[in-house]
């Protein structure tokens, strides 16, 4: 039988092409729905140019739904999802827990040395980096230039609270329904705990002593609470117990805050297209009191791998694309400098076309000025700026925030919160075996 | 005797009507209405109506984000299969709670409806485990028998209510005549009971249209349904509540299309035997 070289040839190319479409890797990759996540998705042909034997499916789910989807699915080695989009909180309990595949592997043009290192130390637990940043944040002030020049007003680049107090006083017009300051009230340990937290920490508080003490009945947690009480209750917006992010950002681009301080991703937010006052937008960074250490927090959005995942060299293939100084490069080629993802990496912040951009320098600045290790004034057991990095964290933040909601809507006293606060904590560490 | 209405008592009836009916689905019409309006628009305040920027571009932006035909096969095989599924079983079980009870079939029917009380996290780990293990895990048939389960009880209650309405002496009519367990059911009740079977039909389809729990929680990218395609809209920080609620209102146009055209079954079920 005589076989022709062209039907040798389709065969093998066949073969070939059979071959490859059965070695192709599939992964999960479960993800938040915020706009730096969406616009990676669009930019998934990248990716399998250089890639083509890795096919990516996304799950896109609301913050706390992925939180508890993926925790539940970790926790019982379902292996569901090969890459997870994961918060700072969570990295350091996981990566104790050996739920997490340690990224130290990761390819040399990966540049591990070129993340920020308070972001990198964050995601690093006992040498390994179990987490790759996608983007980081931390908070800080946004002010109304135009209403702080009518207020006859300039606002330092680095303020005190009482800075904070005179401004909010001086720009408050009630008839005008501007309100000097917005800040987060909205119970959560994700919401009006992250910002008290991280504002207690200025002030000198802390959750915890060295022997996991609750510390809610000391004089700097009552400053604090006080300060925040007033504040709000004197110059803050109507029913702001029930503000969060996205409320306040509302206020803020309709023009009815004169100031916000909150995460330094909202700079985007509040200068872009949907801003009534984009173009009157001041930065500040985060408010202190003269102890050291200012009232901001630090947060990334991260790349992980659970250990539970079978599709482990793809997962780290695709962290390593989308983590990467060139992913930074691609986006800014396709969508501008100004929709990079922040906060992640040192050379970012040392090329000179992204330093244009108005909130590039207090983002840096910002995420600097945050140490998770050392969050607060007097030394702590705990990591983590407006969190602790505990377990029982969660539970134990939204008790507090549920808390001191009550106070600021009115319905308790600064006092008698703070009462409830060190008993429903200490109780709680009790039951949980830190304390006697 | 029928009292008669005088016409101003049946204006005030008509216009208290008009005013429940409103309140009910003001909700939904705000939600149509947001889903037209820019994210800006959306969240203005006061809430903008005349005044509101009306576009369709968070329609096009979802449409071109997500999978929109793929999670929707995914609800209708799984609420119409669940449905189906359960029935086949509830019929024969309300059949004999409702003609041959035993001593403990009142008490049985307190329990199935008891289970509805636990809240669902309370079997979350037990059922995850159980779908991984088995391989059930991200499937429509692992969430067909989900939710077929969840609404059984329902199902049972339903049906059962529906034929305690249905004269035994029929039934027994029919044996007498040599018709058989299954004739009996399938020839003689399922007839007599089509109105109580359909709006338990059309009401279970809702209920596993509308679940949102089980649906999220036990799948990832193959078997979601139109709940995760909602929950994929709502962000942590920026404004997306136009293009949460354009989601919305492409994932219950169906099941409010079937609604409106099923409506007479439905309600005709669901007073089936409300008056003697």
């Amino acid at each position: 039988m005589k076989i022709s070289h062209r039907a040798l040839l389709g065969a093998t190319v066949s073969l070939t092409l059979a071959g490859a479409a059965l070695a192709e890797t599939t992964i999960t990759v479960a993800t938040v729905n915020n706009g730096d996540m969406v616009r990676m998705q669009g930019l998934m042909d990248d990716f399998y140019a250089k890639h083509p034997d890795i096919k990516v499916e996304w799950v896109t789910l609301e913050e706390n739904v992925l939180r508890q989807n993926v925790t539940t699915d970790i926790a019982t080695g379902g292996g569901q999802y090969d890459v997870i989009t994961i918060g700072t909180y969570e990295v350091p309990i996981w990566g104790k827990q050996g739920w997490l595949t340690s990224l130290n592997d990761l390819p040399a043009d990966y540049d591990v040395d070129d993340l920020l290192p308070a972001i990198r130390g964050g995601l690093t637990v006992d040498g390994n980096l179990f987490a790759s940043p996608f983007y980081g944040e931390s908070s800080m002030v946004m002010y109304r230039k135009d209403l702080m020049e009518a207020a006859g007003l300039t606002m330092p680049d680095a303020p005190t609270w009482a800075d904070i107090e005179k401004a909010a006083a001086a720009m408050t017009n009630r008839d005008a329904e501007i309100n000097g300051i917005c800040l987060r009230g909205k119970a959560g340990w994700g919401e009006n705990m992250a910002f008290l937290t991280a504002m207690s920490n200025s002030f000198g508080a802390r959750w915890f002593d060295e022997n996991w003490n609750a510390q809610f009945d000391q004089p700097e947690w009552k400053a604090t609470l006080d300060f925040y009480l007033n504040l709000m209750n004197q110059y803050g917006p109507p029913g702001a117990s029930n503000n969060g992010f996205n409320e306040n950002l509302t206020l803020f681009q309709q023009g009815k805050c004169g100031m916000w301080i909150d995460a330094t991703v909202a700079a985007s937010f509040v200068t872009g297209k949907d801003s009534t006052v984009a173009d009157q937008v001041g930065f500040a960074l985060a408010p202190d009191n003269g102890l050291g250490k200012r009232g901001n927090w630090l947060w990334a959005w991260s790349l992980a791998i659970p250990s539970s995942s079978d599709a482990q060299d793809a997962a780290k293939t695709f962290i390593n694309w989308a983590t990467n100084k060139d992913y930074l490069a691609l986006v800014a080629s396709k969508e501008g400098w100004a929709n990079v993802p922040p906060g992640t990496r040192t050379s970012l912040y040392s090329n000179p076309e992204y330093a244009n951009i108005p909130f590039a320098k207090m983002t840096i600045d910002s995420i600097n000025a945050a140490d998770p290790n050392a969050p607060t004034v007097k030394p702590v057991p705990y990591v983590g700026v407006q969190f602790v990095a505990i377990p029982e964290f969660q539970g134990l933040g939204t008790t507090v925030g549920e808390i001191f909601s009550a106070a600021l809507a009115g319905q308790k006293t600064s006092d008698e919160a703070l009462a409830e606060a060190q008993a429903a904590v200490t109780e709680e560490m009790k039951a949980a075996g830190y304390i006697q | 005797m029928a009292r008669a209405q005088s016409p101003r008592r049946r204006l005030i009836a008509t216009l208290a009507a008009w005013g429940v009916a409103l309140t009910i689905f003001f909700p939904v019409l705000w939600m149509v209405l947001t889903s037209f309006k820019t994210e800006a628009s959306a969240v203005a305040m006061p809430p903008e109506l005349l005044s509101a920027d009306w576009t369709l571009e968070n329609y096009a932006e979802v449409w071109q984000r997500s999978d929109y035909p793929r999670f929707f096969w995914n609800s209708v095989v799984i609420s119409i299969g669940s449905t189906l599924l359960g029935l086949a079983i509830a019929i024969p079980a309300a059949w004999s709670m409702a003609f041959v009870p035993g001593k403990r079939t009142k008490d049985l029917l307190m329990w199935m409806l008891s289970t509805k009380m636990m809240p669902a996290v309370a079997v979350l780990i037990p059922l995850y485990l159980v779908f991984q293990r088995i391989g059930l895990f991200d499937t429509k048939l692992g969430l067909i028998l989900a939710l077929m389960l969840m609404n059984l009880p329902i199902i049972i209650w339903m049906l059962y209510t529906y034929f305690k309405e249905i004269p035994a002496e029929i039934l027994e009519a029919a044996r007498m005549d040599g018709a058989s367990l299954w004739s009996e059911i399938v020839y003689v009740l399922t007839p007599m009971a089509l109105p109580g079977i359909a709006s338990t039909m059309l009401l279970n389809i809702i209920l596993a249209w509308n679940e949102a729990f089980w649906t999220i929680t036990l799948t990832t990218t193959k078997a979601a349904p139109l709940s995760a395609f909602i929950a994929s809209f709502s962000a942590p920080q920026g404004l997306f509540y136009a293009k949460l609620s354009a989601a919305s209102a492409m994932a219950i146009l169906p099941i409010l299309i079937l609604g409106w055209f099923s409506q007479k079954q439905l309600v005709r079920g669901l007073t089936f035997g409300a008056v003697k």
